[in-house]
Order: structure tokens, then sequence, then C-alpha cells
């Protein structure tokens, strides 16, 4: 028995995507499913009738014949309850729910015996689960999409320019949230040549923004902000103090903001008060794409782009609709992705199989039956990670010294041991036992100098080098043991001339003792971190 | 105090020398260091006096000479600009040379000295003096010319004589000659010829021999330099039959050998051609001229306004001085730009080449003098690497440590020298007095790329401009 998947015409107002397109009609029915369109679906979001014909769409005439054929639905929004109405009984509905806000669409969907898989239920730590995660891929339209509507109402260039008609400073844009919308807002208006700047609670995702181009703001306030599978959690009063503090600063700065910060079943917090945004320069703008849930921004009127003290507040909630192309096309691929979880046996036959840990998440009511919330998946290690940070790999030099060049060759060590071999014999043979002494010493300090030198850190060469010369004024020695010997009785020795030339060796060693350790010493107290 | 407790003191000397160099493997226990070398040297000096080999009669001259000595040090110590220390480095390595020579020449004609040896042993002690002498003079006279060249009072292009290198080895033979009469002289009288003749032909060769090495090589040089005034303090050790002179000359000899090894490899050059002489002469290199063809490209000049509109925008900086930083005296500007910039969460660090100004470390005391912290600045190695992820290499009073030719252009007179690759920056920004080739007279092609800026005039001027610029 081969299943019919439906796809309606989305029906709420503004909403401009559609749950499939031509592209991924041809996989499924490749996966062995039927497909079928209500006429018009794809009209909004550029894709005519015709084209899902071409792709093998069978396209039905009004919604009410289009739920009554299909047994899985595929769609966009909530369904309403007049949509849940048409539906058959015991049918499969697949789409944004959102239980938790919707008890009473859950108590009507289990009503008509269906199964429900929400798309916003998916266990989004499973790395398995990411190819079906449309909260991901929507919110990262809904960041491009806001830069984008940013720019529309700033009335300056993002990129700085030195052109002939003058310079222009590059736009400074502070993105608040540093989710997946606000890291593909910060990759968006980096490529757009804007300076950005961007906060979020939690500390880790602050190599993230690094990588796309951003500059990560801190709180200065030592609190963990991670609220465990990715999302934010609401902070303490000290941090929020420090972080209204810091968005105060930022709101005199930049030229945009963009805020996208959400926590999970809360109202948006309140960032950017209206003091902020009187403080903000005129011209600049705030997109609020926590306007549906409120708000980020105290003058946010949402679904409307409002100017108040100059500013021009944006507080769209379509943000995602207004660039439905691009979104259908990739929920469509994340419902494909679902679709191909479901039916593995790719016989258009759909198995729900609550074993699979994505499944479960995703299943909110099975054959009636209400299984939401599902038990918390196995934590996984390692916090998600929506967007690909960039992993720069240092490279993990030593230091550049120390190490001996390559082993010399064969021959030429032979040759060399040969040499100081016979160099070694002829002083054996013909050297005093006293100057052998002597050349012990040499040899050993000769090696101890070479080891201990090699460690020397290359900044302080200099400081060696002085160091090295006033210790080199131990020649002094050599001077002082001249100047006035215990006499051995020898009548010829010129005293004079000795003691002059001594006395000489010891005025300039001095020089050098003295002067080379006060230099050296006037150096390395420099040096500081 | 008796001769044994004088050696014990000579090995705790010693062992302080050697933990002063020790402690200079990190800035953080430099000063330790040369705390230990201090204390090593006033051992090793006190025990001398109040030893065995000193009579009272003599402590009054030694009072003398050491107050005069000490003072024209301390002076020199503390008047010296650090942009000087090169100079002030040479100058006391021909003090080193010169003391040497006076001990190895008080030491001939005392007859105590030699007295009781004979056969074998009085000829190793007269080859020790000879030897002794010789390294001494050398090192004297080069260091003199090196000081010379390095302060400007002697030109910087080398003195290339014909047929130089024959004249070395004459007089090598000489010198040879010469120690044979020495050793078979009857009397001192004699002898003194001998040794007169060779500390002329000594001197003659280190003025010959530091003349002729141009003044980019002049960090091989000095290191050089200090390495014989280490072997002058060894030989002299030998001649006097005393450890701590040897092993200490063993010390500071091998320290110098390893810098100068440093300075050529960071150079790809081998150390017997630095020795030769004959690099650096400037406009008249023929290898330049026809090896390479005039790079291709147009040069860009930025204004000092423009560039600290560069390095606002930036976030990663790295900034390379060379030898004119320190002419025009610029690191105390170079670090508030720094300052400024690192304020404003800029990633500000400094590269440095090992050949960078003219001695081993030098550019690390200048940005040290200038309050820089050592942990941003970076030896070459560490920083070529994070070059494509720098927006900004601000290059100031630098050539050759940059240039790209070193790695592209095998007929490059500097083919195969490290080069810190700033061209892999997005933008790098040449201060420069003019379009004057560096020392090693070669063109260079960083200047004509794409993405690099020139900013004429004198570092120190323009850097102020550009602090002035940052912060308006």
């Amino acid at each position: 028995m081969t299943l019919m998947i439906g796809i309606p015409r989305e029906t709420a107002a503004g909403e401009k995507r559609v749950a499939t397109v031509p592209e991924a009609v041809e996989k499924l029915i490749k996966l062995g499913f039927k497909v079928a369109v209500e006429s018009g679906a794809g009209d909004a979001a550029n894709f005519s009738d015709d084209t899902y014909r071409a792709a093998g769409a069978e396209i039905i005439e009004g919604a009410a014949k289009l739920w009554a054929a299909s047994d899985i639905v595929f769609k966009v929004c909530v369904p309403t309850s007049a949509e849940v109405g048409l539906m058959r009984e015991g049918g499969t509905l697949i789409g944004f729910i959102w239980p938790a806000q919707n008890p009473e669409l859950m108590q009507q969907l289990a009503a008509k015996k269906a199964t429900v898989l929400a798309i916003d239920s998916l266990p989004r730590q499973l790395s398995r689960a990411q190819k079906m995660d449309a909260l991901t891929s929507q919110a990262g339209v809904a960041g491009y999409r806001a830069v984008i509507e940013a720019a529309n109402a700033f009335g300056r260039f993002f990129n700085g320019q030195i052109t002939a008609a003058g310079k222009v400073p590059p736009a400074k844009v502070f993105i608040a949230g540093a989710g997946v919308a606000g890291l593909a807002a910060i990759g968006t208006a980096a490529g757009l040549g804007a300076i950005v700047r961007a906060n979020d609670t939690r500390a880790e995702v602050a190599d993230q923004v690094v990588s796309l181009g951003g500059e990560f703001v801190k709180v200065d306030y030592e609190e963990e902000g991670s609220g465990g599978g990715g999302y934010a959690k609401v902070m303490s009063e000290g941090f929020q103090q420090a972080q209204r503090e810091m968005y105060a600063k930022q709101a005199k700065e930049v030229d945009i903001i963009i805020t996208t910060a959400l926590i999970p079943g809360k109202p948006a917090p309140r960032l950017i008060t209206a003091e902020m945004v009187k403080s903000m320069k005129p011209g600049s703008v705030i997109v609020d794409m926590a306007a549906e849930r409120g708000g980020n921004c105290e003058l946010t009127e949402p679904g409307q782009a409002v100017v108040k003290h100059g500013v021009t507040i944006v507080g769209y909630t379509d943000l995602v609709s207004r660039l439905a192309k691009q979104s259908s096309t990739l929920y469509a691929t994340n419902l494909f992705r679902l679709a191909e979880e479901l039916c593995k046996t790719k016989d258009g036959v759909i198995n729900v199989n609550m074993d699979d840990e994505a499944i479960r998440g995703l299943t909110v009511i099975k054959e009636g039956n209400i299984t939401w919330p599902a038990p918390a998946p196995k934590q996984s290690a390692a916090p998600a990670k929506p967007a690909a940070a960039k992993v720069v790999a240092p490279a993990a030099k030593g230091h550049g010294h120390g190490g001996s060049g390559a082993p010399a060759s064969g021959t030429k060590t032979a040759v060399m041991f040969g040499v100081a071999a016979l160099l070694f014999w002829f002083i054996g043979a013909s050297a005093p036992a006293a100057f052998l002494g002597h050349l012990t010493v040499f040899v050993l300090a000769c090696f101890v100098g070479y080891m201990v030198v090699w460690n020397v850190t290359p900044a302080l060469h200099t400081p060696l080098m002085s160091v090295t010369n006033a210790i080199s004024s131990i020649i002094a020695i050599g001077a002082l043991v001249q100047i006035a010997p215990p006499l051995m009785g020898g009548g010829d020795r010129p005293d004079d001339w000795i003691r002059w030339l001594a006395v000489a060796g010891i005025a300039l060693t001095t020089v050098n003792m003295f002067g080379g350790f006060a230099v050296t010493q006037r150096m390395l107290a420099m040096f500081r971190k | 105090m008796s001769a044994s407790l004088a050696t014990v003191s000579y090995i705790g000397a010693t062992i302080l020398f050697i933990l002063s160099l020790g402690g200079l493997s990190n800035p953080a226990t430099s000063l330790r260091g040369n705390l230990y070398g201090m204390i090593g040297m006033t051992i090793a000096v006190l025990a001398t006096v109040f030893g065995p080999r000193v009579t009272m009669a003599g402590i009054p001259w030694i009072i003398g000479a050491m107050v005069v000595g000490g003072s024209v040090g301390l002076y020199a110590a503390r008047v010296v600009k650090m942009t000087q220390m090169p100079e002030l480095v040479a100058l006391m390595h021909s003090l080193v040379g010169l003391a040497a020579c006076l001990v190895g020449f008080a030491n001939y004609i005392d007859p105590a000295a030699s007295a009781q040896l004979t056969g074998a042993e009085k000829s190793i002690h007269e080859i020790e003096i000879y030897i002794g002498i010789l390294i001494g003079a050398v090192t004297f006279s080069g260091s003199i010319i090196a000081f010379g060249k390095l302060s400007g009072k002697i030109g910087g292009k080398p003195l290339l004589l014909p047929g130089r290198h024959w004249m070395n080895l004459m007089g090598l033979l000489v010198v040879i000659l010469f120690g044979w009469q020495f050793m078979h002289s009857e009397s001192v009288s004699a002898g003194m010829i001998a040794l007169t003749v060779m500390t002329v032909i000594a001197l003659l060769f280190g003025i010959h021999m530091v003349m002729a090495i141009g003044g980019a090589d002049m960090p091989v040089v000095v290191s050089m330099l200090n390495s014989y005034s280490g072997w002058a303090a060894a030989a002299t050790g030998f001649m006097l039959s005393n450890d701590l002179l040897i092993v200490t000359g063993a010390l500071v000899g091998s320290s110098g050998a390893i810098l100068s090894y440093i300075m050529c490899r960071a150079m790809a050059r081998n150390f017997i051609s630095v020795i030769a002489g004959g690099f650096g002469t400037g406009g008249g290199a023929p290898a330049a001229a026809k090896g390479s063809e005039q790079p291709a490209g147009e040069v860009v000049a930025v204004s000092a306004a423009e560039t600290a509109e560069l390095l606002r925008e930036a976030r990663n900086v790295i900034i390379e001085p060379g030898y004119g930083m320190a002419v025009a005296q610029a690191q105390h500007t170079v670090y508030e730009i720094t300052q400024h910039l690192r304020e404003k969460g800029v990633n500000v660090r400094f590269g440095i080449h090992p050949v960078a100004g003219r001695m081993p470390g030098h550019m690390n005391v200048l940005l040290a003098e200038a309050r820089v912290p050592y942990d941003i600045v970076f030896e070459m190695d560490e920083l070529n690497a994070d070059f494509p992820n720098t927006d900004v290499a601000m290059v100031i009073g630098a050539n050759d440590i940059v240039n790209p030719s070193a790695q592209d252009d095998p007929t490059s007179p500097i083919a195969g020298m490290p080069v810190l690759e700033v061209w892999k920056a997005k933008t790098s920004i040449v201060m420069k007095r003019s379009m004057a080739s560096g020392y090693a007279g070669v063109d260079n092609p960083l200047f004509y790329k794409e993405n690099n800026r020139m900013l004429f005039g004198d570092a120190r001027k323009m850097l102020e401009e550009v602090f002035v610029a940052l912060k308006s």
C-alpha cells in the first residue's frame, strides 16, 4: 500500500512558505510515496502548480479534497482547528506543532486518532538529527533576512569604502544572541563588510562568533549561561545588570542592533530599553527577531517597522516568509530527510519507530495517544554546535632552537671522529699532565656553555651578550695576580713594567665588569609582562 | 686565605656564572641570573685579591685601578641609550681584547711566571702566551672597527681591498713564522720582537676583517667578537693555569659562537662567507641587477590618517620592527599605538626577525625599553603561520627581512633566507624613508604587491601622526 503525502496551501495570514518544493517531490516519489499538492500551495514561494506537476505530483483543487485524500500531511504552520477538522481519521501530520503552547490542538489531534510528528520537538543535540533540524534551517534564513531588512532601513553602506567621493566608514552592527539566527546574521553582516560585534550569555559560542568574522563582546560578570541542550537560561540579577550596562554602551556606539534572544518557554528577555533607543544615533536600525514573543526591545511593535526617536525598529514576525523560496526549499529538504528516516524500506510505507531516539522525540501523538513530552534523550557529551565553527589549527611549533638539524651523514661523521681522535692522540702523546687537566676543564666547559646558551630565549640575546661581556672581564684575575705576587727572589723582574701593564689591565676589565653588569641589569629590568 | 680556599671560591664562582647564563632562559628569571653573575664576579675577585698570589703591596694599586675602571663603566652603563647598545657591546669587547693582550705581555716579561717550567711545559706556555695575545689583539682592533661602524663614525660599506684573501693568508703565514722564532728565541728581548710583530699583524688583521664586512652582517660580527673575547679569556686561563678563566672563557666563547651561528642561519649564509666579507655592497651588487627583473606593479602610498583607519578596522595586527625603528627612536610611539589598539580589543603582536637590528635581540631590548610586554613579542617562527589571519602587518623600518624574493626568486642574493611572510596578511603597510633598497641591495617585490601600502617618511614622525589620527 503506497501512502499519499498531501501538501495543503498554508492558511496563516502572511505565510508564504510551502511544506515541500518540486525538487523534494521527486525525491519523495523515489522513496515510493505518492504526492498530492493543493492547487496554488506554492504560488507565494514562486513554485507554480505546473512545476509540481512536472515533478510528478498530483494537483488537487481545494483544501477539503486534499486533506481527505492524504495519508500523511506535510505542513509548515501550526494547523488551525478547521484544518484538523478536515483531517482523515488515523492520518499522520508532520509540521510545526509547539505542543507546549497548543494543548487544545493536541487534544483535538488525539481525538482524530492521528499520529503527529512535531518538527519543533526534534532532539537537536543528536548529530544524526541535524539534517532534519527545521528550526535551525529556518532560523538561519531569518538571521540572514534580518540583516537584509536592517540594510534596507539603514541609510548607508555596510562596508567601509575609500572612494573618489570621500571616505565611508563601515557600519557597526551589534548582534544580541549568537544562536543559529544570530550566527547567520553575524556571517551575513560581516560578509557585507560591516564591523560585527556579538554577545551571548553562553560563553562557549565566542569561538563561533569569531570564526564567522564577528567580535565577541563579553559581559563583565562571571556566570555560566548555558541552560543545557544548547539553549540559554535566565541569568542572575547581577549578571543582568552588567549586561544592561554593556548593551547601553553598545547602543551608543553601533549603527544597527539585531536582537535574537529567546529563552525556551519564556517571554523574550527585555534587552533594549527605551533609554537605549534614545541614545542611538539618528538613522540607526534595530531589528527585533524576538518580536513574536514580545520582543527584546521595549519599543518593538510586533509585525511592523516603526520609527521611534529617529531609530527604525523592525519588528517583523514573518522574516522567514519574506524569503519564502529559500526557506521552503530548506524546510522541504528537512521534511524529506525525516521521510527517509520514517521509510527506510523505500516502499512508500512509514514506520514510526518509537525505539529510534530522534523519531521518539519528534512524535508527540502516536495513534491518538499523546506521547509528549518525550523522555530526555541521553545527554550527548559535547554541547551541540548548530553552526560548524571553523577550527583554525594553531601551528604547533615548538621552540625554534635547541634541536640540532638533520644528523650528519655517516662518512662525514666518521671523518670528523677520525680527525678528532688523531688530534687527541697527538695532544695526549706530547702534552704534560697539568695541561691535560686544564684541557679537560676547557672541553667540558665548552659543552656546558653550549647547553646553557641554547636555552637562552632569543628575546634576551642582547642581555646575553652584555652579561657574557661582563663575565669575560674575569680576565681581571690574570692582571690581579701579576700586580704584586709574593716575590721569589728573582732580582731581574721588571716590576714597574709589569705593574703598569697589570694596572691598565685591571682598569680596562673593571670598566667591563661594572659596566656590563650594570647595563644588563638596566636592560633586564625593562622586560615586563 | 689559603690556596685551597681560593680554589673553592673559584668553583663557586664558576657555578654562579653558569647559573647566570641559565637564568637568561626566561625574562622572569633573568634578573636573578644577572645577580648570580655579579655575586660570582665579586667572589672571584675577592678570592684573588686576598688569595696567596697577591701581597698587601698591590692592594692600593688594585683599588686605584678598580675605582677608575668601575666608575667609567658605571657611568657608561647609565648614560647609554638602548639604541646604542650594539656600539657599547662592541666597545666592551675591545676592552677585553686589549686586557688579554696586556696580561699576555706582562706574563711574558715576568720571569717568575715561567721560571720553573721546562721542556714541553715551557713550549706550551709560550704557545699559550702567543695565542692569547693573538686573539686578544684581533678582538681589540676588530671591535674598535665594529664600534666605529655601528656608531656611524666609519661608513657601513665594506672595504674590499684587492687580493684581500691573499693578504689574510700572508698574514697568517707570517704569524706562524714568527711564532716559530718566538719559541726558539734565547732571551726575552729577542722574543719581544717576534711578539710585537705578531701583535701588529693581528691588529691589522682585525681591522681588515671587520672593514670588509657590510652593515647588514653586523649582528654576526658583534656576536663573533663576543665569542673571540671569550676565547681570549680562555687562552689567558691556560697561560696562567687558572681553571676559572678557562671555564668562563669557554662559556663566553661558546655563547658567542652559538649566537653567530643563529645569526648566520637567519640570513641563510654560512659563517665563512660572512667573515670573508663583501656582502651588503649597496648599489654595487651585481647579482641583484642581473638576477631578478624589476618587479612589476605600482607602489601605493598612503597617509598617516589612512594608516590609522586601516589599524582601527583591524582585529589582528602584527608589527615587524627593523633597524629603521631604532634609528628613528620610534619604539615609544609604537608602544603608545599598541596600547591604544589593545584597549580596543585588537590583537597586536610583534614579530621579530633574528637579524632585525644591529645585534642579536636588539629589537627585543628596544621594545622592552618602551614597556611593550614581552609576551606579545614573538619570534619569526612562532608567527609566520599566522599572517594569513592577520588584517594588518605593519613593517617599521625593515626591508630585507620581509622580502618575498628570498622565497620566490632563487637567483636573489638573499634566496633561502627565512623572512617574515607579511605579504600573506590582508594588508601590509611598509614604513620607510624612501624607496631605497635595504642593506642587501636587493629590490623588494613586496612594495609592488597589490595588498601593500607604503607610508613614506621618518618612522617616528609618521607614527606620531598615526597615533594622533587613531585617537581622534
